[in-house]
């Protein structure tokens, strides 16, 4: 049914968005590869200098670079399972006939209208903190010796924190697309007799793969470039317990004021972001032809 | 045939599912609730539940403070016209590549996607020189450009895989009476993709409200909305957790309550291609 | 008089004019600290002096307030007018002109009032490039109660090893009171602030005169293991967390037993309104280990104004007004003598009311007038600063050594690990930024 003339207007209609984020992707990151081969620290202007290929010797032999990629892939695949097998569970559970279903799945949906920021810094006053936090009144209660979670286990505690934000919207999407599975299947199967966890594998989980591959792609996009939740419970640390690339990179580039060494480190993440998007795109891909 | 559900059974899982929500709700909770509490009371061990001394003393302060009102308008400001210029940009972007497919079509959704990875740190510095240049540094239309930018690739693939949804025999049928494309558009599309809209507005406004990157790097006093509002209660002094807790409750209030109210239109198109 | 020269006379009062019927804002950059909020709530009072200048402010967290400011004066972005910053940026930023200099104060606010220690670390080539807002050294503060409670009795000026010994009499955990509590968190303002004072108490130093770092030295290890162990034994949980701010609301809540901080602390720790330990707080020069030196910091938090601002004159006049002891005595008639703004002016500490009210002052005094930046530590250094090397590259250097610290802290690594990284890590810095080959 396309006629020339309606591709025509549809490339019309889509330069504009192209065009844009083309600009948005081309001149910063222009800029970013000039800075990336020279010598420029913002605290000494007019001595930028060309270098070479230096910055990314330094930044790719920096001992925190192992340890921040180590920690993003830790830090993104842990709030994946996390809530993929959460949200799963709650999608079932939330599927099920039961009393003010209305106001539980307010509650459930809540986490995810808070801004990080405020989360994170709820989450490290008011419960991690191992003498006024709650969790510590709690550990106390019980008996036992508080637990300092940010700094016994940093990157555990934020991927609990990030998880938390992130479990609502897995929850509805895989909601979404429980509701939309054809009743009288899994009913015929129930007929047959067929226990409850062989109809969840053979029939639910095929359908809410497409969900669940949506799930992952969209909260990649978001969890590898996780900033402010490690900004504001533990600046990376302790040591680079819980630094990933992106918060690396922005203490180079504004805590050392480094741009050359942060350009090039925002090079590297670049590269590394693409190689997952184009892993991520083929799986998506495939799961979504059609 | 209906499901039969046996009482004891739903009785179990109604306790289940509260038992979950409230625990996934708690944390917001607790902030609610101590921000009406004195800062000695917030710390107490025991924690206090009910028996403390209800106040407002905590907003009072943190209004005093820094100007609740200005950020917060800053916030729907940006939030709401970045969403709008997006959607703008995105609905006929969207719209084309739903019914008139290229060969090129996917690659070029996943390409847009693609530019969401690339870590905003890296370029923030060549960000802030050209705005600087642009004058654009500390003003709303700078961040509303931004943020329009970043949610971009997200409105356009949300768009896109409702649009996708929409049955084409209708437009066929609509073509077939002698529609032309306005009425197409306007009798046929537009109330099939409404839903669609609506809930990409809903989650563009949440995520740019949320932002706490850009808001926070490009503007200083003018245009600082609720992020920047809360940033500077981001380390205590002395005692602060019922200011803290005041001060968050101020920023997320807004956006939480905008989202219970249209959680059903938020919902329905919430779906990104993921059902079929 | 030519009718041209008339006609541009002419113009210059009319813009004159129009200038002055609209008010001027100025945008101020500022910390979160509790002095800076203060001074917000007094606005009313610059106000009504000056009607036609309006100030915005941008109160931020330290951390990322110092990136916010430096951002923007290096790429001279000119979103501030005023800027808050510590000693450490001033000589650096004052070097470069990127600040404006303050030469030219009236005689009113009194230059040579300021104290000749932190006025020091404001000048650079005899030109003052920021105006004072409040000064510190650090010192102990003590609980008396507990202090008596163990038997012991707190010198004016006590060694390490009486530290080690009250903090182990103090604790008592199941009562969640902790001997001592010290900044763990990682940063070059955090725990490096404690722990290079702390050093040069024990003869280490940053670099050696060619630029070495000297974390592989034997008086470093000292310093660490002194740390360590008195934080494992005797601190708070999570300390590889807590800085200044954490800190105080522990002590504030009764849970340190001492607290060797900044001398700021002492106003916030004995205001009945905030503590619960007002009338139980003594206090004690810092620690030293008979090496000549104690380890007590210098610094000052400082406005300044960016060069190049459309502003100056009216920031000017705010500078003026927020660092006058016009202010310092509003402050006192509004909350007190106790709560003003310390550690800048050689007049406060000789008035007798503030002697009255603020038992902390002589100790606060000495304390700033101990501390040389020039000659940190026990050798001789190749740089300036007390408890920070003012280079460009120290706040990285400082950060990342400090997480390392952190990191040991915790229980991550042990502290020869976290020296050797530090050294190390320093190394390679000073190698990239071209101080050797």
């Amino acid at each position: 049914m396309a006629t020339k003339h309606s591709r025509a207007a549809a490339r019309l209609m889509i330069s504009p968005a192209v065009l844009l984020l083309l600009a948005w992707m081309i001149i910063p990151l222009a800029m970013t590869l000039y800075f990336s081969f020279l010598s420029y620290n913002l605290m000494s202007p007019g001595m930028e200098r060309w270098i070479g290929f230096t910055n990314y010797q330094y930044f790719l032999t920096d001992p925190a670079f192992f340890a921040a990629l180590t920690n993003t892939i830790l830090l993104v695949v842990g709030v994946l399972i996390v809530t993929v097998i959460g949200g799963t569970l709650f999608a079932l559970l939330l599927d099920q006939p039961f009393f003010g279903q209305g106001i539980v799945r307010i509650m459930v949906i809540a986490p995810f209208f808070v801004m990080p920021t405020v989360s994170a810094l709820v989450w490290k006053n008011m419960f991690m903190n191992p003498v006024n936090g709650l969790f510590a009144h709690l550990f106390k209660a019980l008996g036992l010796q508080p637990f300092d979670f940010l700094a016994q286990a940093p990157l555990a505690s934020i991927i609990g924190i990030v998880s938390w934000q992130w479990l609502p919207f897995a929850t509805l999407i895989l909601l979404t697309a429980l509701q939309s599975l054809d009743q009288e299947q899994l009913e015929a199967a129930e007929m047959d007799g067929a226990p409850w966890l062989s109809r969840f594998i053979h029939i639910m989980l095929p359908h809410l793969a497409r969900a669940i591959t949506v799930v992952i792609l969209i909260q990649t996009i978001f969890l590898l470039s996780i900033f402010a939740e490690i900004l504001v419970t533990t600046n990376g640390g302790p040591g680079t317990a819980s630094t990933n690339l992106t918060y690396l990179i922005y203490m180079q580039s504004l805590l050392q004021f480094d741009v050359g060494g942060g350009s090039a480190g925002g090079v590297v993440a670049i590269i590394l972001a693409n190689i997952v998007a184009i892993f991520l795109m083929r799986m998506i891909g495939k799961n979504l032809e059609a | 045939m209906a499901r039969a559900v046996s009482t004891r059974r739903k009785v179990f899982t109604t306790a289940l599912a509260w038992g979950l929500g409230l625990a996934i709700f708690f944390p917001i909770f607790w902030t609610v609730l101590t921000s009406f509490k004195t800062e000695a009371e917030a710390i107490a061990d025991p924690p206090l539940w009910v028996n403390f001394h209800w106040t407002l003393e905590n907003y009072v302060t943190v209004q005093e403070r820094s100007d609740y009102f200005r950020h917060f308008w800053n916030s729907v400001v940006i939030s709401v016209g970045s969403t709008l210029v997006g959607l703008i940009i995105a609905v006929p972007a969207a719209w084309a590549m739903a019914f008139v497919p290229g060969k090129r079509t996917k690659d070029v959704l996943m390409w847009m996607l693609s530019t969401k990875m690339l870590p905003p740190v890296g370029v923030l510095v060549p960000l802030y020189l050209i705005f600087r240049n642009l004058g654009l540094l500390d003003t709303r239309t700078g961040l509303v450009i931004v943020l329009t930018l970043i949610n971009l690739p997200i409105i356009i693939w949300m768009l896109y895989t409702y649009f996708k949804e929409i049955p084409v025999d209708i437009l066929e049928a609509a073509r077939m009476d002698g529609a032309g494309l306005r009425n197409e558009i306007l009798y046929v599309l537009t109330p099939m993709a409404v839903p669609g809209i609506a809930s990409t507005l809903l989650l563009n406004i949440i995520l740019a409200w949320n932002e706490a990157f850009w808001t926070l790097n490009l503007t200083a006093a003018k245009a600082a909305p609720l992020t920047a509002f809360i940033a500077s209660y981001s380390s205590p002094e002395g005692l602060f957790y019922a200011k803290l807790s005041a001060a968050s409750t101020m920023a997320i209030a807004p956006i939480l309550i905008m989202g219970w109210f249209s959680q059903k239109q938020l919902v329905r198109g919430l779906t990104f291609g993921a059902v079929k | 008089m030519t009718s041209t020269l008339r006609a541009l006379l002419g113009a210059c009062a009319v813009s004159a004019l129009s200038v002055a019927a609209q008010a001027e804002t100025i945008t101020v950059a500022t910390v979160n600290n509790g002095d800076m909020i203060r001074m917000q709530g007094l606005m009313d009072d610059f106000k009504a002096k000056h009607p036609d200048i309006d100030v915005e402010w941008v109160t931020l967290e330290e951390n990322v307030l110092r990136q916010r400011v430096t951002q923007d004066i290096a790429t001279k972005g000119g979103q501030f007018d005023v800027m808050t910053i510590g000693t450490y940026e001033v000589p650096i930023w004052g070097e470069r002109g990127w600040l404006v200099s303050l030469d030219d104060m009236p005689a009113a606010w009194d230059a040579d009032d300021l104290l000749p220690a932190i006025r020091g670390g404001l000048t650079m080539d005899g030109h003052l490039y920021a105006a004072p807002f409040y000064g510190e050294s650090s010192m102990v503060m003590y609980r008396k109660d507990l202090m008596e409670k163990a038997g012991l009795e707190m010198p004016e000026a006590p060694t390490w090893d009486f530290i080690a010994k009250a903090a182990a009499a103090m604790t008592d955990k199941d009562a969640e009171v902790y001997g001592i509590c010290l900044r763990g968190k990682a940063g070059w303002g955090e725990n490096m602030a404690f722990l290079t004072a702390m050093a040069n108490s024990f003869g280490a130093r940053w670099f050696d005169m060619d630029w070495k770092p000297q974390f592989d030295t034997e008086a470093w290890k000292t310093t660490l293991d002194t740390y360590l162990d008195l934080m494992n034994n005797y601190g708070p949980p999570g300390a590889s967390g807590n800085g200044f701010n954490e800190n105080l609301a522990l002590f504030q809540t009764g849970k340190c037993g001492m607290w060797i901080d900044a001398t700021v602390a002492a106003s916030f720790v004995t205001n009945p309104k905030d503590s619960k330990v007002a009338d139980q707080v003594g206090f004690a020069l810092a620690p030293d280990a008979g090496k000549g030196k104690r380890g007590n910091w210098l610094w000052a938090w400082n406005l300044g104004i960016p060069a190049g601002t459309k502003h100056e004159a009216a920031a000017k006049t705010f500078v003026e007004w927020a660092t006058s002891k016009e202010y310092t005595e509003l402050v006192a008639s509004k909350e007190g003598w106790a709560n003003v703004p310390p550690g800048t002016r050689t007049s406060l500490y000789e008035n007798p009311e503030y002697q009255k009210a603020a038992p902390f002052a002589k100790m606060t005094l000495d304390s700033i007038n101990a501390a040389d930046p020039q000659n940190p530590t026990v050798d001789p250094v190749p740089y300036v600063g007390v408890q920070f090397v003012a280079i460009p590259e120290f706040q990285g250097i400082g950060t990342a050594v400090g997480q390392q610290f952190s990191a040991a802290l915790a229980g991550q690594v042990s502290a020869e690990q976290a020296l050797q990284s530090a050294q190390s890590l320093t190394e390679r810095e000073m190698k990239k930024a071209g101080y050797y080959k």
